[in-house]
């Protein structure tokens, strides 16, 4: 592995034909290597997720993030999007599947391509993680601090979300579960909740929850990060991916 | 937390962004994370037009203390000229 890579923003097909823009970072060096769609947080397609995408293409993974707000707000900055999408009520379920089908298709198409693919996502996106793995046939998807995959968002709120734990029975692939011991959405018993859901549909799954850490604990650029927390969340992360995304693995 | 607290408004009014001014259609008021704010969570308020081809925003951050202070002189002011 070199760390070279190329990245850019391109066009993939998504859910119900629409084109949507989406950050892809591809390792420059020859090779087969694993899909793995990032799904970004709720503020959106920005500096952090594509930074995010980079590290992936870095440590010899193909990895694309596609922007989930692309048809609320074409071409806006990601805070411009994130307010209008979720004026709107956030991303609609079946179209996250949609999109996020669409941007495996894509990196499936490529040459260096090894077959394999996984989800990771982040916030709001870890929570689509395992709503894309309970939907489409998935090697690996990983779970980082996502609210109500178990539990109701509060009265009144806007968006159309709601909890998921009754799809794990469906999970397609090993579940990999990050987060902070101190966060409310997820909250520790959320998190109880989705792994006894886990443990009953006999499913494959790897939870680790950091003392000292909140949601968020990976966003670099934010207040909440949290560096012991990121650091081992990554290393959590290479093992996973090196042991479900090897070709032969 | 990622608190998904939002509640969602129509209001009649204008607002100045980066363009010029614009009619309003929308307010979002959430407790969530901050795009700029440097805290872990601030009060956000954003005034769009929803119905615009391309949706226009103003947008503030506010320390929760501020936000209160804020919706306290706006209340006031109304109840001082005997508004609506």
């Amino acid at each position: 592995m070199t760390g070279s890579l190329r990245a850019e923003t391109i066009v993939v097909t998504g859910h119900g034909g629409d084109e949507i823009e989406a950050y892809i970072a591809q390792p420059l060096h020859d090779g087969r290597f694993a899909s793995v769609v990032v799904i970004h947080h709720m503020p959106g397609f920005d500096e952090g997720m594509k930074e995010i995408t980079r590290k992936f293409a870095a440590h010899g993974y193909l990895a694309i993030c596609p922007n989930l707000y692309s048809r609320e707000a074409p071409g806006a900055a990601p805070d411009e999007a994130a307010a209008v999408a979720r004026a709107l009520g956030g991303v609609p379920d079946d179209r996250l599947v949609g999109d996020v089908k669409g941007s495996l298709d894509h990196l499936g198409s490529l040459q260096s391509s090894n077959g394999r693919a996984a989800t990771i996502g982040y916030c709001s996106g870890g929570r689509q993680s395992f709503l894309a793995a309970c939907s489409l046939p998935l090697d690996a998807a990983v779970d980082c601090y996502g609210a109500f995959v178990v539990g109701n968002p509060p009265e009144g709120v806007t968006l159309k979300v709601g909890p998921i734990v009754h799809m794990a029975k469906d999970l397609s692939c090993p579940l990999l579960g990050l987060f902070g011991a101190d966060d409310q959405y997820p909250s520790p018993e959320h998190v109880a909740q989705l792994e006894d859901a886990l443990q009953k549909a006999g499913k494959t799954y790897e939870f680790h929850s950091y003392e000292g850490a909140g949601h968020a604990f990976f966003a670099t650029d934010r207040p909440s990060y949290r560096p012991e927390a990121a650091n081992d969340g990554w290393r959590r992360i290479w093992d996973f991916f090196g042991r479900y995304l090897a070709t032969g693995a | 937390m990622c608190t998904y607290q939002t509640e969602k408004l129509d209001v009649s009014g204008s607002g100045k962004g980066p363009a010029g001014w614009f009619s309003l259609s929308n307010a979002t008021v959430y407790f969530d994370h901050p795009a700029h704010y440097p805290a872990e969570h601030s009060l956000n308020i954003d005034f769009l037009d929803l119905a615009a081809a391309t949706p226009s925003r103003v947008a503030v951050e506010l320390d929760p203390n501020s936000a209160r202070e804020l919706a306290r002189a706006i209340l006031s002011t109304l109840e001082a000229v005997g508004g609506p």
